[in-house]
């Protein structure tokens, strides 16, 4: 009996912890909505998007879907792959500086 | 979630014991569902798919040389004569959030084999999607009628709208299928398929609550996906 007791307690957790994550993704998505609201520019404005990003991913993804009590083998499995996406950015990012260059060079400037 | 608990194996935390499942020459996920795990394949490949689709949007939208429509006044509203910008984004982000709080709670009561809570879970989280579908496509008609299209648009760099129609129309693909099939689960739940251990359409799968978790992964995907696309496209 206490064996099934255990094995119950190992797939469900208490609700506190849903509600504390649903505020939370609220609280956050209030915060990068009043970002455009006083229209915050330049640098301030992407680290304060990236940031409220980056935590409301991290929060969805550890415990809406419990990634956070999983054990390591299948969350490396899906975390690593995310390294090629990040190479995939910096190569872009090169592809369109170079993209731009050429084009003011030989559109504004004219070769 | 998956249950850690497996008759004559004793499974070590942390980065040991992922060395252990890897190298155990058996099943490699340890107590995670066949069906969980592969879904959670699928949702990487997807991944991969909407990162293609927001990479090329940064590749896009950094080498144009013309200026790029300012997202919170194209995606602004006239509310009660005063303009509000990207108004609608955000009620279909918390819209959204909202849906995905319903789901967590229905993973939950599922596996507490609360058949009626978990029912009306996910039959609210399936509103909550077409509360959004339907604001996507109020906000789609308003564009177009505004002379937005893929190849032009009134306010700035013409390649806005081809990503702009690409990227939320694949994900609000993504939220219709997703609504179909929480109605789909909803009534499953509510017929007792998960009670009574009754096989599916397409599998022989005998049936378990623990399909409410996977549907669950899915449905905050598709969240997790619009947390990007709201950062990246609609504030960035």
């Amino acid at each position: 009996m206490s064996e099934i007791k255990e094995k119950e307690q190992s797939t469900t957790h208490k609700i506190g912890i849903y509600l504390w994550i649903w505020g939370l993704l609220f609280v956050l998505s209030f915060f990068s909505y009043m970002v455009d609201w006083y229209q915050f520019q330049g640098m301030l404005r992407w680290s304060l998007i990236l940031l409220f990003m980056f935590a409301k991913a991290g929060l969805i993804m550890a415990f809406f879907m419990h990634l956070y009590w999983e054990r390591y083998a299948l969350v490396n499995v899906l975390l690593w792959p995310m390294t090629a996406i990040a190479c995939f950015i910096f190569l872009m990012v090169a592809e369109f500086e170079y993209t731009v260059f050429t084009r003011l060079f030989y559109f504004v400037v004219g070769g | 979630m998956s249950d850690p608990k497996i008759d004559g194996l004793e499974l070590k935390p942390g980065f040991k014991g992922m060395a252990d499942d890897t190298g155990s020459d058996q099943t490699m996920f340890k107590g995670v569902h066949w069906g969980k795990a592969m879904m959670w394949i699928f949702l990487l490949s997807d991944t991969f798919i909407f990162s293609c689709f927001l990479i090329s949007y940064m590749k896009g939208r950094g080498s144009t040389l013309v200026d790029w429509p300012n997202a919170s006044e194209v995606f602004g509203l006239h509310v009660f004569g005063v303009e509000v910008p990207l108004l609608l984004i955000a009620i279909m982000t918390f819209v959204l959030i909202t849906s995905s709080g319903t789901m967590a709670l229905a993973v939950k009561y599922g596996y507490e084999k609360n058949r009626k809570m978990c029912g009306w879970l996910i039959l609210a989280t399936a509103v909550g999607g077409l509360i959004f579908v339907g604001m996507q496509a109020f906000e789609w008609s308003k564009l177009i009628s505004e002379g937005v299209r893929p190849w032009e648009n009134p306010f700035g760099a013409p390649q806005f709208g081809s990503f702009f129609f690409m990227i939320t129309g694949f994900h609000g693909t993504h939220v219709s299928i997703g609504v179909i099939f929480l109605f789909i689960y909803a009534y499953k739940t509510f017929a007792g398929h998960y009670d009574d251990r009754k096989r599916g359409w397409f599998t022989s799968m005998k049936g378990d609550y623990v399909e409410i978790e996977i549907l669950g992964l899915y449905w905050h995907f598709v969240d997790l996906v619009w947390v990007f696309i709201f950062a990246f496209f609609y504030l960035w």
